[in-house]
């Protein structure tokens, strides 16, 4: 299973944190400098594959974000590559062109649409067109209040 | 009192705040409003006051006064107030807070509801947080989702199910039923939660994967389906349909084929088929391929399947990509001892990779070329891993270190060659060497005698080069203490001699004494070498007299003892100094760990000759039994017992590099036990020691040298015992004595004498010398005691 998924910025600045695993606040803190430090030290065009602990650790920059996540013995790192493009891909169809921005000022729906991708650290649904879906329905369900028409945010 | 701000307004605020200082004081105003709204009733904006906290709290901020709101939030029964409210409890919330109980019961009304929207939040966050007390209690409820829902709600629940399975593996059998049942669903997303659910109930219950063992058949259709059908346009990635769901399976299968003939049989074919059909162009491709080549490796399949497996991964060494090439060194690892020939054919793309310039890829290349070391392939591979050494990134300095100190131990050619070996290492990298490295070498020094003076004259050099490196510099100085004389000598047969004085080593002591480079320890070695070197040369020894009476009044209380000590030696002992400080004798190798001539551990090969050799069981005794039980006529009607082998001469080791202790055992420099003689003709001598007695035993070991200018060949020891006793000879180290004394063959034998009879031996000798055959036989009466 993926024990936790990291986004952040090339200035070590957190965008997104998703914690498959019960761990203190502390000890949170303490994963998430290592993994800034370890992975913004990677030269481009190194392997995406590091270790860590005990851990396996996957990352991959696309723009200025690195997403990163650990991983356990037994998971296939060049799949969890497809998980990671797979979930870009996902925020690239729901806000049309995807940019760090746009996880910054709408970091709720970064996660909902997380929380449909992925679950206890497994994959939940591999079709791409599945979490659009409900992505769209699950909106509708929203009482729509004057001030949030305008915008699709809060 | 501020008004509250949207929640977009407060990250443009915050983002555009310029120092840390003004960032801290918007954050703070923004809490504190949001903790009034937060005492407030209801007003309507409660879930985007909690999505700003959420935000503060990700910049890593405190927010736990938000875990109240959050399940104040998750009972309203506005739905995006909810789905605030339960991303709230698991960014806030872990099992560890009181507050995570509160929730339970929202989470099992939300668990009925109406909505699938609302039912899949409860069920994400109950996957997410859910603590053992909450998962019991709400088992029940996910059991009855897995079974009657739509997939949507399924799939959400057969993960949940992962999760409680994994905090309560109790609770598995609950969900066994239900497991089976949704193999049969046609959507992905519920067969994907099904597999990884079945995958974890097999990893925890030795019953359900027996159970789930019917299943291959099923899950081989439902893989081939995949792999042969047309391109879906949902699930397709870069050619391949459903790579996920497929790596899935197949990590299912191997957990059920695994030790198990019948359900590895059923999934050779589907192994072959992805194997051979799966477009390894993109990384998706990669992934199953990868995923199967693991598989192949970890169940029973047939030979020809692990080939097809072993070259996939060495189509992978060759990849221009830098991660699959780092995968498949990582695969190679993991059979490289059950494999060895097959990786072995890969040896020069790995140690290429060794030069890679990422640092992972050189670190797999390192781990798997120490794993490939082998006695045919030794001499190549060290200059490599040399080289590697030389340019290696610190922090894998000292793995390399003691791999190379591992290898050379178990497979040095010769004892030369090994001790050129050890040198470079402590030349190039002595400060990330392990602390034995020193007392090792020493007594690997000790043992090479014929090597003495090349070694010296090696370590003087490099001690007049550097004296940085503390290793070699302890090293060198005892050497120089113990071999001096042949340093002063100024001739050497394998290097070039150096022409030095008597005070140009008493220099290079002394600068290593002074220097504050030195640890206290070197500088003991240097005090020490310079007190032998009294009894070595014999013009400075005033010299030497003065230095060691000056380190008398030294501040280090160690220097100071032995300078104390030495001073005596001088004054009041000096009679005795001759014989004190004489040559070191050489420390002898009887620890228990080692075996008789066998290189300990080594390649599989090695291991197999050695176990077919044991195995050989006595030919009919026939003949030479009777002849034995002749000539023992008399006393005591000596039977052989049936632990009378054939003795097999063992796997022929180099005797140079094989007699090394264990570098983790460390020294034991224990006194030689006594050993009695109890043949000596033709130069020919076999000596007898007891390594062990107890009431009911004995362990004794024979040693036969030769002291002919020819080798003697063919030499077997047969033993008998008076009837009570049972024997059992252990393989000899080989069954040829070199010549001149240079080498010895030692056999051991095991006395079983459960009666306390009297233990008497017969031993018969039989030989080639000199073209002749020669047979001899002993009668041993009585043992030598043992050293302890």
């Amino acid at each position: 299973m993926m024990r936790f998924l990291l986004l952040f910025s090339r200035q070590g600045k957190l965008r997104l944190q998703k914690w498959f695993i019960t761990v203190t606040e502390r000890e949170k803190k303490k994963m998430i400098r290592d993994m800034t430090l370890m992975v913004l030290a990677r030269p481009p065009r190194s392997c995406n594959f590091l270790h860590w602990r005990d851990l396996k650790i996957v990352y991959k920059r696309y723009a200025s974000l690195y997403f990163c996540c650990g991983l356990e013995e037994h998971d296939n790192e060049l799949l969890t590559l497809e998980i990671l493009h797979r979930y870009v891909e996902l925020l690239d169809k729901y806000f049309g062109n995807v940019c760090e921005l746009d996880i910054i000022f709408n970091f709720e729906k970064a996660y909902f649409i997380l929380d449909e991708f992925l679950m206890g650290g497994e994959i939940l649904e591999t079709s791409k067109t599945a979490v659009g879906t409900a992505m769209e329905e699950a909106a509708t369900l929203q009482e729509t209040m004057e001030e949030y028409m305008s915008k699709p945010t809060f | 009192m501020s008004p509250s701000v949207r929640l977009q307004e407060m990250i443009r605020v915050i983002r555009g705040a310029r120092t840390q200082g003004e960032e801290r004081g918007v954050i703070q105003r923004e809490c504190a409003a949001i903790r009034a709204q937060f005492r407030q009733a209801d007003n309507g904006t409660r879930s985007h006051n909690l999505a700003k906290l959420l935000y503060v709290h990700m910049l890593g901020y405190p927010a736990h006064f938000g875990q109240m709101e959050c399940v104040r939030l998750i009972a309203s029964p506005r739905y995006n107030e909810k789905r605030v409210g339960y991303l709230g409890a698991m960014m806030l919330l872990d099992e560890k807070q009181d507050a995570s109980l509160l929730i339970t019961n929202s989470i099992k009304n939300d668990l009925s509801h109406n909505s699938q929207y609302v039912q899949s939040l409860a069920l994400c966050t109950l996957a997410c947080m859910g603590s053992a007390e909450m998962c019991r209690d709400l088992a029940p409820e996910i059991d009855r989702l897995l079974r009657a829902s739509n997939s949507y709600i399924k799939k959400k629940a057969a993960l949940c199910a992962v999760h409680i399975v994994r905090k309560v593996p109790d609770l598995g059998e609950l969900f066994t039923p239900a497991a089976r049942s949704l193999l049969c669903e046609k959507n992905h997303g519920v067969l994907h939660g099904a597999v990884v659910l079945i995958t974890e109930l097999c990893e925890r219950n030795p019953d359900t994967l027996e159970q789930f063992r019917k299943v291959v058949p099923e899950l081989v259709q439902i893989m081939k389906g995949l792999v042969m059908s047309g391109y879906s346009p949902e699930h397709n990635v870069a050619g391949i349909s459903d790579p996920f769901l497929q790596v899935r399976i197949l990590r299912l299968l191997r957990i059920l084929g695994r030790n198990n003939d019948t359900a590895s049989d059923a999934m050779n074919d589907l192994l072959a088929q992805v194997a051979t059909n799966t477009d390894s162009s993109k990384t998706a491709g990669s992934a199953v391929l990868y995923e199967t080549v693991l598989t192949v490796m970890d169940i029973k399949s047939e030979s020809g399947l692990r080939v097809l497996a072993v070259n996939i991964l060495g189509r992978f060494l060759l990849n221009n990509d830098r991660n699959i090439r780092y995968i498949s060194m990582t695969s190679l690892q993991k059979i490289v001892q059950t494999d060895h020939n097959a990786v072995q054919r890969h040896r020069g793309t790995i140690v290429d990779c060794l030069k890679d310039q990422d640092a992972s890829v050189k670190r797999r290349a390192l781990e798997l070329s120490l794993a490939l070391v082998s006695a045919v392939n030794i001499r190549s591979l060290m200059k490599e891993l040399l080289l590697f050494l030389s340019s290696c990134p610190p922090e894998l300095r000292a793995h390399t270190t003691s791999g190379i100190f591992n290898a050379a131990e178990r497979y040095a050619p010769s004892q030369r060659w090994h001790i050129d070996t050890i040198l470079h290492v402590l030349t190039t990298a002595g400060g990330d060497v392990r602390d034995e490295t020193v007392p090792n070498l020493i007594q690997l020094i000790t043992t090479a005698t014929e090597l003495h003076c090349y070694t010296v004259h090696k370590l003087y050099r490099a001690l007049i080069t550097d004296i940085s490196v503390q290793s070699l510099v302890q090293v060198a100085c005892w050497c120089i203490g113990e071999y001096g004389d042949l340093l002063l000598r100024g001739e050497c047969e394998e290097t070039e001699p150096v022409q030095v004085t008597e005070d140009d080593v008493l220099d290079a002591l002394e600068t290593v004494l002074q220097s504050h480079m030195s640890s206290p320890a070197t500088r003991g070695f240097a005090l020490t070498a310079t007190m032998k070197l009294s009894t070595r040369i014999t013009h400075n020894v005033d010299r030497i007299r003065s230095i060691v009476s000056i380190y008398g009044s030294c501040i280090d209380v160690e220097l100071q003892q032995r300078a104390v000590e030495y001073n005596a030696l001088f004054k009041k002992y000096d009679h005795m100094r001759a014989a004190v400080l004489e040559r070191m004798p050489v420390i002898d190798k009887s620890s228990p760990g080692h075996t008789n001539g066998e290189s300990a551990g080594g390649i599989k090969e090695l291991e197999q000759t050695k176990l077919t050799q044991e195995v050989v069981l006595p030919k009919d005794p026939g003949n030479q039994v009777c002849d034995l039980l002749d000539l023992l006529g008399g006393s005591g009607e000596p039977v052989p017992s049936s632990g009378l082998s054939h003795t097999v001469p063992g796997p022929a080791t180099s005797t140079s590099g094989g007699d090394l202790l264990d570098l983790l055992g460390g020294l034991d420099v224990s006194p030689a036990p006594p050993s009695v003689k109890v043949y000596e003709k033709n130069g020919v001598t076999l000596k007898l020691q007891t390594d062990s007695q107890t009431d009911t035993g004995m362990t004794i070991t024979l040693t036969a040298t030769n002291s002919t200018d020819g080798d003697i060949t063919s030499l077997t020891l047969q033993a008998a015992v008076p009837k009570s006793v049972q024997l059992q000879m252990k393989a000899p180290s080989g069954d040829v004595i070199p010549a001149r004394g240079l080498g010895l063959v030692t056999q051991t034998v095991l006395l079983n004498n459960p009666n306390k009879v009297s233990l008497k031996m017969r031993v018969r000798v039989c030989y080639s010398s000199q073209g002749a055959v020669c047979q001899d036989t002993v009668q041993i009466d009585s043992f030598p005691s043992p050293a302890w």
